[in-house]
């Protein structure tokens, strides 16, 4: 999904934080091949630099895999809610 | 006494760095130690590290809670995240496990972060690498031993000396400061009469018993311990006053004006963005100092061009067109910063300071003129030089402010030129002021007077001398007078600027342009509505 602000420090602490609500293994793309990085890592996270309007993949694997991709979807489709 | 309950009142005279009354519990700040302990154990090192990162965890969460802007809290939890990350601090217990000493595991692991930071192409992530920074700086004082006690608001804080950093990261709210070390003239001590919190200096603080009640009076340079129930009561009676002044001031919001309708200018005086938050611009003038010394001080590296950009391009952004008056780095005297100024002068307040030391220093100044000339861009900038003696060192500053223009236009950056001005503060640059090829003046009555009587202002038994003298208003006089009739612009910005008692005396010589320290908006404003012609 695409979102209007990059993965700056505010988005990216509100995503790390909700991955770690999660049970489940998370990984954050900027591709649908990857490279992969772990989602729940701010130090990966922002690694990525993702700039404004680029493309964010995830891909999950446990037990909460699904609730997990769909409230991540819904952060980054709401733009990280306030997030810029 | 007669209240038995009591213990015997006592007082402890000392200077007054800040004025101000205060009553409460002292806390005793435990002085920093240097673990000088060179061969610790793999567990005693690793429990440092654990120690060093929760204490920093805990002391940015503290922060985070009141730090009332979006922008800092979301910095504070960034900060947060990552020490709370395995992938950062994995690395440096590996290291400690292989015999490696904590603090250097710990710049291992987290070097190679800022540098891909710093090597980002987006200025975004460029910028968080002085986030990293901080965090790296926070851990290792904790790791030697320079622990940030935290401070609770009311108490009246005894301490040998006490950084800047550790000072705003302070809740003051009717707390005082009691120190041994520092001077009225000391960075923390400016800070101090900035934010109006009540500060005396020259305390031997050993004897002072942590807990007792102490009642700190930063008028009279005393400190009361165990005050009786009479100095309580004047203490409450006295407050009242004050915090009545303090309201008659804050409603004198807008333009200043004498009370034969004179427009006066009343700026402020600051030393960082922290300042600004808590005022309103609607309030001021303008910014009529900022200390750029600041950014430089009390940290391992030199601030990078970049850093120094956004923190100049947010003031002007904050000042909304008013004007905003950098000084660039007056390091040096009695402001030391790490790896520039050099330390064991003979005499230092004669010595390399201001722009002697940057025209020494051409790759720290050069980085300063550059991020002050990509910064014009962005609101009402003038660039002031401290220190300067004679024409020369202003026309060369007014040469190297140029080439940074040139440079930057031809590596296809917004720049402009700003107005460049001098302090003037050197008694020979206010006497031939007539030589100087300034855009506009800034007299810096601190070092004027100390320079004008030969006395220091931070010996005790020579307050008599380093006072403003008719010699001192002769030559703000004459400074304001070549300034009006050559069409350029006079301020004042030192502390005498600031004194409601010098304010009559000072509009006597023809000054118009006051930059003062915020807490003494309210009654300059207030002694220039009084104002209705020199009497004399």
């Amino acid at each position: 999904m695409r979102h209007e602000v990059g993965l700056h420090a505010r988005p990216s602490v509100k995503l790390t934080k909700l991955a770690k609500a999660f049970e489940s293994r998370i990984d954050l793309g900027l591709s649908p091949d990857g490279p992969w990085v772990d989602a729940k890592s701010i130090v990966k996270v922002m690694a990525t630099k993702a700039p404004k309007d680029s493309t964010i993949y995830f891909r999950a694997e446990g037990a909460d895999a699904k609730v997990a991709l769909e409230a991540l979807v819904t952060l980054v489709d709401g733009d990280f809610q306030d997030g810029r | 006494m007669d209240d038995k309950s009591h213990r015997a009142v006592r007082r402890v005279q000392g200077r007054s760095a800040a004025p101000g009354i205060a009553l409460g519990p002292l806390l005793r700040l435990a002085p920093a130690k240097h673990d000088a302990r060179q061969h610790r154990s793999v567990a005693e090192e690793h429990q440092a590290l654990v120690d060093a990162l929760a204490a920093s965890q805990e002391a940015l969460g503290l922060l985070a809670g009141d730090a009332g802007d979006a922008d800092a809290e979301a910095i504070l939890a960034f900060q947060m995240a990552l020490l709370e990350d395995d992938n950062l601090t994995a690395p440096a217990f590996t290291l400690i496990a292989q015999g490696e000493v904590a603090s250097r595991a710990w710049s291992a692991a987290i070097d190679p972060e800022i540098a891909s930071y710093e090597e980002a192409s987006d200025s975004y992530f460029r910028a968080r690498a002085s986030d990293l920074r901080d965090l790296r700086d926070r851990v290792l004082r904790y790791l030697a031993g320079e622990s940030e006690q935290i401070v609770p608001s009311g108490v009246i804080v005894a301490a040998d000396d006490m950084p800047p950093s550790t000072f705003l990261a302070t809740d003051w709210r009717d707390g005082g400061v009691v120190l041994r070390r520092g001077s009225p003239s000391s960075h923390v001590a400016i800070l101090a009469r900035s934010r109006g919190v009540p500060m005396i200096v020259g305390v031997d603080v050993d004897h002072l018993g942590d807990g007792s009640d102490v009642l700190l009076d930063g008028d009279a340079g005393t400190l009361i311990i165990d005050p009786d129930a009479e100095m309580r009561a004047i203490f409450y009676q006295r407050r009242a006053e004050q915090s009545a002044v303090r309201q008659a001031g804050a409603s004198l919001r807008g333009p200043a004006f004498t009370a034969s309708g004179e427009r006066v200018r009343v700026m402020i005086n600051v030393t960082g963005l922290a300042e600004l938050s808590r005022l309103n611009p609607a309030e001021v003038d303008g910014i009529g100092l900022m200390r750029t010394e600041f950014l430089f001080q009390g940290r391992e590296n030199l601030p990078t061009e970049e850093e120094q950009y956004q923190i100049y391009r947010r003031m002007l952004e904050w000042a909304a067109g008013k004007p905003v008056t950098m000084r660039t780095l007056d390091a040096g005297g009695d402001k030391p910063i790490k790896g520039l100024t050099q330390a064991g002068g003979i005499n230092p307040f004669l010595g390399v300071r201001g722009v002697r030391l940057s025209l020494r220093n051409l790759d720290v100044f050069r980085a300063q003129l550059r991020a002050l000339a990509r910064a014009a861009v962005a609101g009402n900038l003038k660039v002031m030089i401290p220190m300067v003696t004679v024409p020369e060192e202003l026309d060369r500053c007014r040469a190297l402010l140029e080439e940074a223009r040139e440079e930057l236009r031809r590596e296809g950056q917004v720049a402009q030129m700003p107005p460049l001005g001098m302090m003037v503060e050197v008694p020979a640059a206010a006497l031939a002021i007539e030589d100087f090829n300034a855009d506009f003046f800034s007299i810096g009555s601190n070092d004027l007077i100390q320079y004008v009587a030969a006395a220091s202002r931070d010996e005790p038994q020579l307050a008599d001398l380093a006072r403003p003298s008719r010699a001192v208003f002769n030559l703000i006089g004459h400074v304001v007078k070549y300034a009006d009739s050559s069409g350029r612009e006079t301020s004042l910005c030192g502390d005498l600027a600031g004194d409601p008692e010098q304010v009559a005396a000072l509009l006597d010589q023809g000054l118009r342009t006051f930059s003062v320290v915020p807490g003494a908006l309210g009654p300059v404003k207030a002694a220039i509505a009084r104002y209705s012609g020199v009497t004399a």
